[in-house]
């Protein structure tokens, strides 16, 4: 495969003739016989972005070329990673360059004409439109609006997701909009509101270099976030005294930095939570002070159910289902007593982790000396009890008064480029509106069709159909135009074989979806819209620590390829305002007849206020040159004042393309490193100290919550618990990573990671191939019982990166009922051999 | 086999339409030609690239893939065993490249005496390659092959 090697000596022969043959005279006069050293031809254009994976937020220098994306690297000027990427940052150059790109519209047809069941045809731009426009007015006209819907990402740029936000829920008058967001962190969003009353964490990375003990749950740093986990490693091997404790349900890479690992059965996290706090206040190191002046007690509802289908049986014996949200108030010693059964043995007992290791992990919060910061993702988040794990977290950071301050922090961490900023801080939820607002509000509805000069009655006040639903919806043909946009959902949402899928292909469902690339999902789709990526497109995203950054488009999108934002906009240009909003709506503001929903929406004073020659000189701006004014500030403009003033506060949008993001609330040209604490962010009242202000009462709220069995355990017939997850080097569902050849050779394919003992039990061996069936589906795979991942016996792990692999048609679809976000990782499967045929 | 081509003939296929949409066929360079609602067959494993000929990197700052197996390799609080050969003084008997001199730096520039703890995990950014070839090549172009195109006989 390799072509023969030159040696050594072969090579400089080679060098010394092209050497002798410059001299001789051949035209290269600046040229060094083998340097380049002409600046005109060697120097690179250099340009910030923000990397385009994970919520950690990395910036990373782009070097350009000929409209060509050269080179990356990471940062040097960048608090968050201070010229480190990880590999996957590292290959961010090659990213947009898989060879199958999509770069026309593709249309199924048969026979010239629209067909559900025909082979994708390339169609112009005019003509993916006029069916998309056909069959969201005819849903429109049968159904009304609940029948169109969008699904979009936490991968969208802001101004992306405020524009899409603005068409289904001011224009088309549908909540059917949510983001792949609601699969990640829509627990960790829900905690907040619950606890705390405004959404996102409110420390930030520099809690790393401040604390003296870190407690991962549920998280494996080490893969998912690894440019934080170079911070913490730096702390922990630089500071001797720094401890790091892992909690999870199987060992991985985060391992090898604990000093305390503990693995404990599948949902058990929510008996060792509880455990914590009981030991806190046993050994009577509440903090009083704190708690007696910024926090109350609740008593949450239980028996909440499992988010499933209304007619599954865990949900008709559900007695709290109607009112999952819902506490009443109880004191401090209804909640101590109502602790108290969950003792350090119990909790040993249930989880499998060793007494002593509970205690020592306990102690770390315990301590008042011990600044402590709690870590958390999808082990937390996907959780049919989700929100309950984010809540209890939080009671033990409370109890304790160890946050809010450098190094003492509960920190959600994100999954997705902009889940933050843009799905949680613009609000893409079916549920939400900017601003921590929400639709079933009345002034928060007043407030959003103020600011968007809409008559009164706008926006429905029903949330829309969540990501779970929605496809559930599409496979009962409820839901009949349906738009998605950044995300891979047939490989990435769960119980793809008897939801998802289904709902895609069903004949009353026209399904469109934006890509670069031949996705699944994509695959699966009635219409595909080529789109443009990354820094094809002005951008901004927001990270985990509430930063939000911005990039200049640097580069072309290649051949028809348009970005999302221009595509929802250019759509909107297809109705006529009559044809979205009954007339009674209509007679309120006379003056909107006749015009567009993109004159309404976009073009109202606001969002086109800013010239083209407001672009910064010496970038591309395809979008703006398109519409005839800076797109991308008037909508981040008129987003930002939703939030200025009210904790929120953005800075200007040009001081976003100098920095390299800043920190939320941006108040006086300063932004807020810490929140809730005085002297640290600026809405506390002078004389609070502390004063968690997400509540008209200033308080948090510490809640009783008590296990809950999981909707799925093994039994006889699937005896293994099925973990779901992410690696390393792939992003997501690996469109983009595994068509960087690196990256793909680096871990090409998925496979079953189980114990050596499960496997000889079953007489399997290290590569063997199995079917991983559960109760829905199965998929065929690969014994893997070496390598990054040592799940205990009964549990199994499957990376759900591999689209040849499609893991998602065995997970189960229940969910945390508060949060609606699924349960990836417990569903229960059993193990057989494939036979050689 | 010519990746393009191989890509090409790959892209986006959609077998003879039916009026079923169980019975549609349909592929993509990453997923092979398994139906969507069908699951094929799973690649066999592959083993890892072991050699010690060093590959070409994609740009000067791209950290360079590791051309070796590191099966059974230990990283963690105990030991890093990439650097019983990369540390700088070892080098000289494993005749390793040495662990570049930006490893040195902590988060604020300055030189350490040793390998900074940012960067002790070694696998964070540089990875072990499979002898496999990926179904969909990638048309990246680097810099090099950028500039001799634009002055044909200047650069190798």
């Amino acid at each position: 495969m390799t072509a023969p090697k030159l040696d050594r000596r072969q090579i400089l022969k080679l060098e010394a003739a092209a050497m002798a043959a410059l001299a001789g005279g051949m035209a290269a006069p600046a040229l060094a016989a083998n340097l380049v050293t002409e600046r005109a031809e060697s120097e690179l254009k250099w340009d910030k972005a923000p990397c385009r994976f994970c919520g950690t937020g990395c910036s990373v220098m782009v070097a350009t070329k000929e409209n060509r994306v050269v080179a990356t690297h990471g940062d040097i000027k960048s608090e968050v990673n201070r010229g480190l990427n990880c590999v996957k940052g590292y290959f961010l150059s090659k990213i947009m360059y898989g060879h199958d790109r999509l770069t026309q519209p593709m249309l199924r047809k048969t026979n010239g004409t629209y067909d559900k069941n025909g082979e994708f045809t390339p169609v112009s731009w005019d003509e993916a439109f006029d069916i998309m426009a056909e069959k969201f007015k005819a849903a429109l006209k049968k159904r009304g609006p609940s029948s169109v819907g969008m699904f979009g990402s936490g991968q969208w740029t802001i101004w992306e997701g405020y524009a899409a936000l603005k068409l289904m829920k001011a224009g088309f008058r549908s909540n059917n909009l949510d983001p792949n967001a609601r699969h990640c962190m829509a627990s960790a969003a829900l905690g907040f509101m619950r606890t705390f009353g405004i959404d996102e964490p409110m420390g930030c990375y520099d809690d790393i270099e401040a604390a003296d003990a870190f407690v991962l749950w549920g998280s494996n740093t080490a893969e998912m976030h690894p440019i934080l986990w170079t911070r913490v490693a730096d702390r922990r091997l630089s500071a001797p005294h720094v401890r790091v404790a892992v909690l999870s349900t199987f060992e991985h890479r985060s391992f090898d930095l604990a000093d305390i690992g503990a693995v404990f059965k599948p949902h058990t996290d929510l008996y060792l939570l509880n455990a914590i706090a009981n030991h806190i206040v046993k050994t009577g190191r509440v903090n009083r002070d704190f708690v007696d002046k910024h926090t109350l007690f609740k008593r949450g509802q239980t028996d909440i159910g499992y988010g499933l289908r209304p007619e599954h049986p865990l949900e008709q014996k559900a007695t709290g289902r109607a009112k999952a949200n819902d506490s009443t108030d109880i004191t401090f010693e209804e909640y101590t007593k109502f602790i108290s059964d969950y003792s350090i043995e119990k909790a040993a007992e249930m989880s499998g982790v060793p007494a002593n290791r509970i205690e020592a992990i306990a102690e770390l919060y315990a301590d008042p000396k011990t600044k402590v910061t709690s870590f958390w993702t999808m082990g937390f988040n996907q959780h049919t009890r989700g929100v309950w794990c984010n809540n209890l977290i939080y009671n033990i950071h409370l109890l304790t008064g160890k946050i809010s301050e450098p190094g003492n922090s509960p920190f959600s961490l994100t999954g997705q480029p902009s889940a933050c900023g843009t799905a949680r801080e613009v609000g893409t939820f079916s549920n939400r509106l900017p601003a921590d607002m929400v639709v079933t509000n009345k002034a928060h509805r007043d407030k959003a069709e103020q600011i968007w000069k809409l008559p009164e009655g706008t926006i429905p006040d029903k949330p829309g159909y969540h990501a779970v639903l929605q496809n559930r919806m599409l496979k009962d043909g409820l839901l009949n135009a349906y738009w998605v946009q950044v995300n891979n959902n047939l490989q990435a949402g769960a119980n793809s074989n008897e939801e998802t899928w289904l709902g895609y292909r069903n004949p009353e469902n026209f399904i469109i979806v934006s890509d670069a690339y031949p996705s699944v999902t994509a695959l699966a789709a009635d219409l595909i819209l080529p789109t443009a990526m990354w820094v094809e497109k002005e951008g901004a995203y927001g990270n985990a620590e509430r930063r939000t950054h911005f990039w200049h488009q640097l580069v072309s999108a290649p051949g028809a390829s348009r970005s999302d934002l221009w595509q929802l906009m250019e759509f909107s240009r297809r109705f006529k305002i009559e044809e979205v909003w009954p007339e009674e709506l209509l007679a309120k503001k006379p003056e909107y007849r006749g015009k567009t929903m993109f004159d309404v929406l976009y073009k109202n004073g606001q969002v086109d206020k800013f010239p083209l020659s407001d672009i910064e000189a010496g970038y591309a701006n395809d979008e703006s040159k398109a519409f005839g004014f800076y797109v991308h500030k008037g909508l981040f403009e008129e987003y930002a004042s939703f939030g200025r003033g009210h904790g929120h506060d953005l800075a200007p949008f040009d001081t976003y393309h100098r920095e390299r993001g800043m920190r939320w609330p941006v108040v006086n040209g300063q932004e807020t490193k810490w929140r809730f604490r005085e002297g640290l962010d600026p809405y506390v009242k002078s004389g609070k100290d502390v004063e968690f202000y997400g509540f008209p009462d200033g308080k948090a709220r510490i809640f009783a919550l008590p296990y809950e069995p999981p909707a799925e355990s093994p039994d006889s017939e699937y005896p293994f618990w099925l973990s779901t997850g992410r690696v390393l080097e792939h992003w997501h569902s690996g469109t983009m990573t595994r068509r960087v050849p690196e990256l793909y050779r680096a871990f090409p394919e998925a496979v079953c990671f189980m114990h050596p003992d499960d496997a000889l039990e079953a007489k399997l061996r290290r590569g063997d191939e199995i079917k991983v069936q559960s109760r829905r589906g199965f998929i065929r795979t690969r014994v893997e019982t070496r390598g990054r991942n040592k799940p205990p016996r009964n549990v199994v792990f499957v990376p759900w990166f591999d689209e040849a692999q499609l893991i998602n048609k065995v997970t189960l679809d229940a969910t945390d009922p508060i949060s609606l976000q699924t349960d990836y990782k417990k569903c229960a499967v059993r193990i057989e051999r494939v036979t050689a045929s | 086999m010519n990746g393009k081509s191989f890509v090409a003939a790959l892209a986006i296929v959609l077998a003879a339409a039916s009026t079923s949409p169980q019975a549609q066929t349909v592929s993509s360079g990453l997923r092979g030609s398994t139906p969507l609602n069908e699951e094929g067959p799973a690649a066999p494993m592959t083993p890892m690239r072991n050699t010690a000929e060093r590959e070409t990197r994609n740009y000067p700052e791209q950290p360079p893939v590791i051309p070796h197996s590191i099966d059974g390799y230990q990283i963690d609080m105990n030991g890093n065993k990439c650097l019983s050969c990369h540390a700088r003084a070892r080098t000289g008997e494993s005749q390793a490249p040495m662990v570049s001199i930006t490893h040195f730096m902590d988060r604020d520039g300055q030189f350490l005496a040793s390998v900074s703890p940012r960067r002790f995990f070694c696998t964070e950014c540089h990875v072990p390659q499979n002898l496999v070839t990926p179904p969909v090549s990638n048309d990246f172009v680097d810099i090099d092959s950028m500039l001799s195109r634009a002055a044909p006989g200047g650069r190798r």
